[in-house]
């Protein structure tokens, strides 16, 4: 089945990475971010001075202790940073450089219950969500069906195609997993023009191809167009990275994390923009600094793209789910003289009142954008600007109002179970009153599921 | 401009809570954001924006007005050299008009922009562009002869009493120029209409000089008119289209909103939707009332409904408003067609009155968020039926 999608929008973003793999990435350290598990109530498993392997418990779920973070990396925790209100905010081990393993059995894994208990206790439950709310789905639950989205069309993203070549036995392994823990079907969502074979002929799955601009690689807008999702209903959600990392952990007994992870964005050197093989919280500062184009006080270093990544720094690590680092200008330093009138033939807008968005029609540009918001916040002003990039059947503005107001009912009824902040990314970007939008979903969908539950 | 840069950031700290210019916070930052495009940088959610923002898409509108204002301007001293049989050169002509309508543009601003400054000072936040545009518009819906005092008071009332009490831009519930319109309207009544207040004579005029708008000559006739210029001359479609006639100053050339429409609808701002239904809305009612066709003003052709008075304006700059019409894509073809359907209905029945469409769109203002809320059922219901 192919879905045609119309709506979205591919942001003309320079810096995209060549189709090469550099080799393998590592630090000293490797720092596990908390916040990065989203519904989790972190709790430590481990303290300072514990000597860890790749696949040791670092963290569970004070709620469902039954889930686990797992540690990338074999080594000592030199560190459990604890921030305001004794929040927990990282945890770093110190790589002992010999990569030793935690062994799983996997015999058993046959049974839905087993094979749950062994993916919650591997860490592996961390890369699977459900919807409603956007969390950690839970190991107790029978979703309806699963959704995996094979493919980011989310700016400078990586190309699945490129990742997936080398792991497809374990890619099919995962989806049969996936196809047990589900009283419904496992749906795959892949790029169009795919050309993979893993991708087009998956066994046990059930495959739509997607074709549009962003977001049509969210998984949240997959399940809008194939499968909506509605009241009481749970579906679970991944990628098709954690499917490879289930397939791993089947074939082979082991938790390896490692991943492609795409160097993105303009201000990387042109012929450094490539893919490195790295684990989750792999420190970036000693392999990117000598990529990049100029010092980076100026720039801003994301881990994940530049919709919904997070700020790292170039101090900073990779975050546990991602596969991509982008770095823009910042900006902060940037004084653009009577930007709001001037014609601007160089200025990225989906809107036509700059001369770029004309000159366009005739010249294939991609641009630099930095991280400036670029205009004051402002109420609801212009309307209309979010529907046109987001391609899901929900009405937006209404569904932010009524997360605003916290309107229960009508949150429930405009939609709110079938959506994730990243599909709010674009209308953020887009935004011409420049509200924090993916912030106001996210405190929108806690709110209701400590409402709710 | 690193010397300007430099200098902002100089006085900056003057400007600050502690400081001792912080009285006029707002001023300096409004002017700080006028010249410089701020570059705070995202703190959370999306690393990148979109260069437009809503200063940008408010001076696009200012810039969509400019052609009616300066042919208004022009008519304006057209108007008047022709009621005082006087020939001059263009320059002068619209030299007269642009001293004429410059400084109720001025108090507007002034008046306008100072209640803004204060609002905004006052509860600590960033001064908002929307009256950059309701401060131009103003002047644009009066006729010339309104006394700048009525046009401080009504715009400070507009301003206050239809803005700031609903919170600023945004919240408000009817476009804000044509409260202030509506203000005169109700409060002067005589400076708002007839025959005197639509062209600024001079000491003496011509015999056989009349001053009534198109409209109101067919409003106020008690048969079938051909509706002439001030000295008795014919008017024919075209001079309508081309605005030499009569009116409020930046309502009478339809060549000129043209020109606005096109610029807001290729930049987005405007949405097409509200603008084309305005305007089935009206034809079909005119067609309707075509067919009863019992007085005068009901065998108006729908032609030249589109041609009179200020339907043509109010369905491309005020209708059009995005904060005070329909925000749904469904809600912009109803409201649209509302607004066209009431201002020919009240143009046509009315007898107190010729004109219509400030009426309508304030009416069918204060329907926008019934409409709205209708179209967000029926997606509600449709969203219920999935299961």
């Amino acid at each position: 089945m192919i879905v045609k999608l119309k709506k979205g929008l591919d942001i003309k973003l320079a810096g995209t990475p060549h189709p090469i793999n550099a080799g393998v990435v590592r630090s000293e350290n490797y720092t596990v971010y908390p916040s990065d598990f989203v519904g989790f109530a972190a709790k430590p498993a481990v303290r300072e001075g514990d000597k860890v392997v790749a696949g040791s418990p670092l963290l569970y779920d004070k709620k469902r202790p039954e889930i686990k973070i797992v540690s990338p990396v074999s080594g000592e925790v030199i560190a459990v940073n604890r921030g305001e209100k004794r929040r927990l905010t990282e945890i770093v081990i110190h790589s002992d450089g010999k990569n030793k393993e935690m062994i799983f059995n996997t015999k058993d894994a046959n049974s839905p219950e087993i094979l749950k208990s062994l993916l919650a206790s591997a860490g592996i439950f961390a890369f699977i969500r459900q919807r409603p709310y956007d969390i950690i789905a839970s190991p107790t639950d029978i979703p309806r069906d699963i959704f995996v989205t094979a493919f980011s069309s989310a700016p400078l993203a990586p190309n699945t195609d490129f990742i997936i070549k080398g792991n497809e036995d374990d890619f099919q392994s995962g989806l049969d997993a996936l196809a047990k823990l589900t009283s419904g079907k496992v749906h795959l969502g892949i790029r169009f023009d795919s050309k993979s074979n893993v991708l087009q002929d998956a066994k046990n799955v059930e495959v739509t191809r997607f074709d549009g601009p962003h977001p049509s690689g969210n998984v949240g807008v997959q399940i809008n167009n194939v499968k909506p999702v509605n009241k009481g209903e749970i579906v679970w959600t991944t990628d098709f990275q954690a499917v490879i990392f289930i397939g791993r952990l089947l074939n082979r007994g082991i938790v390896d994390f490692s991943r492609p992870v795409a160097l993105t964005g303009s201000e990387i050197k042109e012929d450094e923009r490539c893919y490195v093989t790295a684990l989750p919280g792999v420190a970036v500062s000693e392999w990117l600094t000598p990529r990049l184009k100029s010092d980076s006080a100026h720039l801003r270093v994301i881990s994940g793209n530049v919709l919904t990544g997070i700020n790292a720094g170039i101090y900073g690590s990779l975050h546990y789910f991602d596969n991509q680092i982008s770095v823009i200008p910042d900006g902060y330093d940037k004084n653009e003289f009577l930007g709001w009138i001037l014609p601007g033939p160089d200025k990225y807008s989906v809107a036509w009142s700059f001369l770029s968005r004309f000159i366009d029609i005739f010249r294939r540009k991609e641009y630099v954008i930095d991280a400036r918001i670029k205009g004051g916040k402002r109420a609801m002003i212009f309307s209309g600007e979010w529907e046109n990039v987001l391609p899901m059947d929900i009405l937006p503005e209404y569904l932010i109002r009524a997360i605003i107001t916290f309107d229960i009912e009508k949150m429930e009824n405009l939609g709110v179970y079938e959506i994730a902040p990243e599909d709010f990314a674009l209308c953020e970007f887009v935004d011409t009153s420049k509200m924090e939008l993916q912030k106001i979903v996210r405190e929108g969908l806690d709110l209701l599921y400590k409402e709710m539950n | 401009m690193n010397f300007l840069r430099n200098y902002l950031d100089k006085i900056k700290p003057n400007f600050e809570p502690e400081g001792r210019l912080s009285a006029f916070r707002s001023l300096f930052e409004g002017l700080e954001s006028f010249l410089f495009v701020p570059n705070t940088t995202s703190k959370s959610g999306v690393h990148i924006h979109d260069a437009n923002d809503s200063k940008r898409a408010m001076s696009i509108v200012v810039i969509a007005l400019m052609p009616c204002l300066l042919f208004g301007m022009y008519n304006v001293g057209y108007q008047h050299f022709l009621s005082a049989g006087e020939v001059t050169s263009l320059f002068q002509t619209f030299l007269f008009g642009a001293i004429a309508v410059l400084p109720a543009i001025i108090v507007a601003y002034i008046v306008g922009l100072g209640i803004e400054f204060t609002v905004a000072q006052w509860k600590g936040e960033e001064i908002q562009e929307g009256f950059l545009v309701t401060g131009i518009m103003i002047p644009l819906i009066v006729p010339i002869d309104t006394p700048l005092w009525m046009i401080a008071i009504a715009t400070a009332f507009a301003v206050i009493f239809a803005k700031e009490v609903f919170g600023g831009t945004g919240y408000n519930i009817w476009n804000v120029a044509l409260i202030a319109r509506a203000f005169l309207f109700f409060a002067y009544p005589s400076k708002m209409s007839g025959e005197t207040v639509f062209i600024r004579t001079g000491e003496q005029v011509v015999d056989g000089f009349s001053g009534a708008t198109p409209l109101g000559q067919i409003g106020t006739a008690s048969h079938a008119i051909q509706v002439t210029d001030t000295m008795g001359n014919n008017l024919s479609q075209f001079d309508m289209f081309l605005g030499l006639i009569p009116g409020s100053i930046g309502e009478t050339s339809k060549l000129c909103i043209f020109i606005g429409a096109v610029i807001l609808l290729v930049t987005g701002i405007a949405n097409w939707r509200t603008m084309l239904s305005v305007f089935v809305g009206g034809i079909a009612t005119a067609l309707i009332f075509n067919l009863i066709g019992t007085t005068p003003s009901m065998l108006v052709s729908p032609l030249d409904h589109i041609l009179l008075g200020g339907f043509t304006f109010g369905a491309v700059f005020m209708a059009t408003d995005p904060v005070t019409s329909c925000r749904t894509n469904n809600g912009k073809y109803i409201f649209g067609f509302l607004v066209g359907m009431f201002a020919i209905l009240i143009r046509i029945l009315n007898p107190g009155y010729p004109e219509g469409m400030m009426l309508s769109i304030l009416l069918i203002n204060s329907f926008a968020p019934l409409i709205d809320y209708l179209v967000v059922e029926v997606n509600i219901k449709k969203r219920l039926k999935r299961i």
